[in-house]
C-alpha cells in the first residue's frame, strides 16, 4: 500500500516533469526510439524470414526421409570425401524399399539433372527435370494447380507425358494454355498434363523451375544409371522413430551390409534443414541485436545525462522532499521512476514506429513480422534502460545532504 | 581544508519545553543556522548531544533522520520551499505520503491543515497562483499537518511585506496557543518580539536566553533554562 503511494507519487512527479520541459524530454527518448525501432526491427526480421521458411518447409513435410548418397547437414569436408567414395543409391534399391517397407505410406525415387526445354521457337536452359513416379505426389508434398500428376501407368513407362512447375509454364507458355501442347527435351517430345502450384523459393533457388517426367522415360533419356534419392513417406507421425529404424535395416539388407560396416547411405529429413536454418538465423539474430543494442546503449547514455540535469536542477526540491521526511529510498525511486518513464514513452514510440516499418518492409521487400514476444521484450528493454541508466543520477540525488541541498538556489 | 578546525556552536547547553514559544536570534555567522539545523534534525552535531522526546539524535543515521524530521519537526522556510508543479492539497499531502498515511486519509488531514490556515478555498491552486502570503500560509500547513513536536521557522517573514509577515506571525501566535511548540529563527526585533522567549547567538554562543511574560496572559513561570555548559542541549518532554 505504501509502496504503491510511492510508485503513484513518483508517476505524477514525473509526468510533470516531463510536461515541464517538453523539449529536452522530446530529445532524450529520442535515442531510445531509435535504439528500440532497431531492435524490434531486427527481431521482427528475422521473426518474419523463420516464419516464411516454416511455411515453405511444411509444404514438404516432417514425415519424409530423404535417402542419399549424402548426409545434408554437420558434415566435414573429410566425411565429404569419404561420402564421395559410397555407392550410387539407385533405382533397383528403390523397388527393393517400395516392396519391403512398411511402415511407409509412398516410396518415390527422385533422379534429377539440369538440362533445356523447349517449346516451339522458345527454349528455358537449367530447367530441373526430374524423374519419378506417381508416388512422388504424396512425398514431396507438390501441388497440381491444373490437369493432372503422374499415374502409375505413366510411370510404368506409357506415354511420354509431363507436369512443368509454375516458373516453366509462365517462362515458356507466357499466355497459353500449357495443357496439352507438347514440350521437348533433348530429343523427346512430352505431352503436358499438368501444371503445378506455386511454391516459391528456398534459400534463393526456385522450387517452381521444373518439368516432371516418368522415372523410365528420364533412365531413357537423361541419364542410363543415376544416383538417385528416394523419398520415403512414413506411415503417420506417431511412430516416425521406428519408420526410420526399419527403413535403416532394410537399407542396409538390400546393400548386403554386415553388421560390422557402417550405413554407406544417409537418411535425412525435414526437420534438419529447420535446425540448421535456426542455428543460421540465431547467428544473424546475436549479431544483429548486439549491433543494434549499440543504438540502444547511446541512448541510455543520453538519458542519463538528461537525469543528472535533472537532478542538478532539482537538487533543492529535494533538499525540501528530505526536510519533510522523505527518505534516500523514496528519492531515488522517484528519479528511477521518471527515467523509466521517459524509456518506456520512448518503447512505446520506438514500438509504432517500428511497426509501421514493419508493415513497408512486409510490403516492398521481405516478410517481417512483429510477434507478442517482441513487442513485450523490447517494452521490458526499455524499462530497464531507463532503470540502469537513471540508477547513477538517482542514486547522486539519494545521498544529497539535505542542509546543502536547500541551501542551493 | 584548512588546518584550523571552525566550531559553528561551542559550548550551548539549553532546553526548551513543550508548548514553547521560542525565537533564535543573531547576526549572520552567529551559529544560528547551524542550531537550526540540528534542532531540525537535518545534521547531526560533530560533539555533543542533542536528545529530543527522550530520542537520541545524535546517533541516528539518514532514513532514520528523515524519519524523525517526517513526525517530529515542521518545516517553515523563507522561500516558502513549495514543489512548483503541485497544487496546495499535494503540497500539503506530501509529509503523509512519506509518513504512509493511506490515500483518503492523507486528504483528509491535508484539507484540514488547510482550513487551520485559511486556504480551504484555495486547495487546487498551484504556488504560482498564490500570493506570498498564501504560499506561505500553505508551507505552514504542510509544516502542521502531520501533527509534529516542533514548529521550526526559518526567517518565515523574510520573503513578505510587513503587512502578510504580520499576518504569518499571528498565525504562529495562534498556533502557538493552540499548544504548538513554536521555533522561530530570524534576525528581526520585531519578529522576535512574538515569541515567549528569546535565545541570542554571537560568534556560536549563547549571548543571551530572556523570557518575555507580556503578550501571554496565563504567563509561563519563569524558569530560567538556558545555561552555557559543556554539556550540550536536551530538548525533552516535560
Amino acid at each position: 500500500m505504501k509502496f504503491l503511494a510511492e510508485i503513484t507519487e513518483g508517476l505524477g512527479i514525473s509526468w510533470s516533469a516531463l510536461r515541464a520541459n517538453k523539449m529536452r524530454s522530446v530529445l532524450a527518448t529520442l535515442g531510445i526510439v531509435i535504439g528500440i525501432v532497431t531492435v524490434t526491427l531486427m527481431g521482427a526480421a528475422i521473426n518474419g524470414l523463420n516464419q516464411a521458411f516454416i511455411k515453405n518447409v511444411s509444404a514438404v513435410g516432417a514425415d519424409v526421409f530423404y535417402v542419399s548418397r549424402y548426409k545434408w547437414f554437420n558434415a566435414s569436408y573429410e566425411d565429404y570425401l569419404n561420402m564421395r567414395k559410397r555407392p550410387k543409391i539407385t533405382v533397383v534399391e528403390a523397388d527393393a524399399l517400395a516392396r519391403q517397407l512398411t511402415l511407409a505410406d509412398a516410396v518415390a525415387p527422385e533422379a534429377d539433372n539440369d538440362d533445356s526445354v523447349k517449346y516451339r521457337t522458345r527454349s528455358a536452359s537449367s530447367v530441373d527435370i526430374i524423374g519419378t513416379t506417381e508416388a512422388y505426389l504424396q512425398t514431396s508434398g507438390v501441388d497440381v494447380a491444373a490437369g493432372r500428376f503422374l499415374t502409375a501407368a505413366d510411370a510404368e513407362g506409357g506415354q511420354p507425358v509431363c507436369v512443368i512447375g509454375n516458373d516453366v509454364a509462365t517462362n515458356l507458355f507466357r499466355t497459353d494454355p500449357p495443357l496439352g501442347q507438347r514440350i521437348k527435351i533433348e530429343s523427346q517430345s512430352f505431352l503436358v498434363i499438368g501444371v503445378l502450384a506455386k511454391q516459391g523459393t528456398m534459400f534463393g533457388f526456385s522450387l517452381d523451375n521444373r518439368v516432371i517426367i516418368p522415372l523410365r522415360q528420364y533412365l531413357g533419356l537423361i541419364e542410363r544409371d543415376p544416383n538417385i534419392d528416394i523419398q520415403v513417406k512414413a506411415a503417420g507421425l506417431a511412430h516416425l522413430d521406428e519408420a526410420r529404424e526399419e527403413l535403416e535395416q532394410v537399407m542396409r539388407r538390400v546393400r548386403h551390409l554386415r553388421p560390422d560396416q557402417p550405413d554407406n547411405f544417409s537418411i535425412n529429413q525435414q526437420d534438419e534443414i529447420v535446425q540448421w536454418f535456426h542455428k543460421q538465423t540465431a547467428t544473424i539474430a546475436v549479431i544483429g541485436l548486439f549491433v543494434t543494442s549499440l543504438a540502444l546503449f547511446v541512448g541510455g547514455i543520453g538519458i542519463m545525462n538528461i537525469m543528472f540535469v535533472s537532478v542538478v536542477e532539482r537538487t533543492r526540491e529535494i533538499g525540501v522532499r528530505k526536510a519533510i521526511g522523505a527518505k534516500r529510498r523514496n528519492i531515488l525511486l522517484q528519479f528511477l521512476i521518471e527515467a523509466a518513464c521517459i524509456c518506456l514513452f520512448g518503447g512505446m514510440i520506438g514500438l509504432s514506429i517500428a511497426w509501421l516499418a514493419t508493415l513497408a518492409v512486409t510490403q516492398w521487400l521481405f516478410p517481417a513480422s512483429l510477434s507478442g514476444t517482441i513487442v513485450v521484450l523490447s517494452l521490458l528493454v526499455s524499462l530497464l534502460t531507463g532503470v540502469i541508466s537513471g540508477f547513477l543520477p538517482a542514486w547522486r540525488a539519494a545521498r544529497m545532504d539535505p542542509v546543502e541541498a536547500l541551501r542551493s538556489e | 581544508m584548512g588546518a584550523e578546525t571552525v566550531h559553528a556552536l561551542r559550548d550551548v547547553s539549553l532546553e526548551i519545553q513543550r508548548g514553547e514559544y521560542v525565537a533564535i536570534m543573531g547576526p549572520s555567522g552567529s551559529g544560528k543556522s547551524t542550531l537550526m539545523n540540528l534542532i531540525g534534525c537535518l545534521d547531526t552535531p560533530s560533539a555533543g548531544h542533542y536528545g529530543l522526546n527522550g530520542l537520541s539524535i545524535s546517533d541516528l543515521d539518514d532514513n532514520q533522520l528523515a524519519e524523525i524530521r517526517n513526525r517530529e519537526i515542521g518545516f517553515v522556510f523563507q522561500t516558502f520551499n513549495l514543489l512548483a508543479r503541485s497544487d496546495a492539497l499535494h503540497n500539503v499531502e506530501l509529509p503523509l505520503i512519506y509518513a504512509g498515511v493511506p490515500a483518503d486519509d492523507r486528504r483528509q488531514l491535508a484539507l484540514e491543515a488547510l482550513t487551520q490556515v485559511g486556504l480551504a478555498d484555495r486547495i487546487h491552486h498551484k504556488p504560482n497562483e498564490l500570493s506570498g502570503g498564501q504560499r506561505q500560509r500553505v508551507a505552514v500547513a504542510r509544516a502542521l499537518v502531520n501533527q509534529p513536536s516542533i514548529l521550526l521557522a526559518d526567517e518565515p517573514t523574510g520573503n513578505l511585506d510587513s503587512k502578510t509577515g504580520a499576518e504569518i506571525m499571528a498565525l504562529f501566535d495562534d498556533l502557538y496557543r493552540k499548544g504548538n511548540t513554536i521555533i522561530v529563527v530570524t534576525h528581526e526585533e520585531d519578529i522576535a518580539k512574538h515569541a515567549r522567549r528569546i535565545i541570542r547567538l554571537r560568534d556560536g554562543l549563547i549571548a543571551g536566553d530572556e523570557k518575555q511574560v507580556e503578550g501571554r496572559k496565563s504567563g509561563v513561570e519563569g524558569k530560567t533554562s538556558s545555561a552555557l555548559g559543556s554539556r550540550p542541549s536536551m530538548l525533552d518532554r516535560p
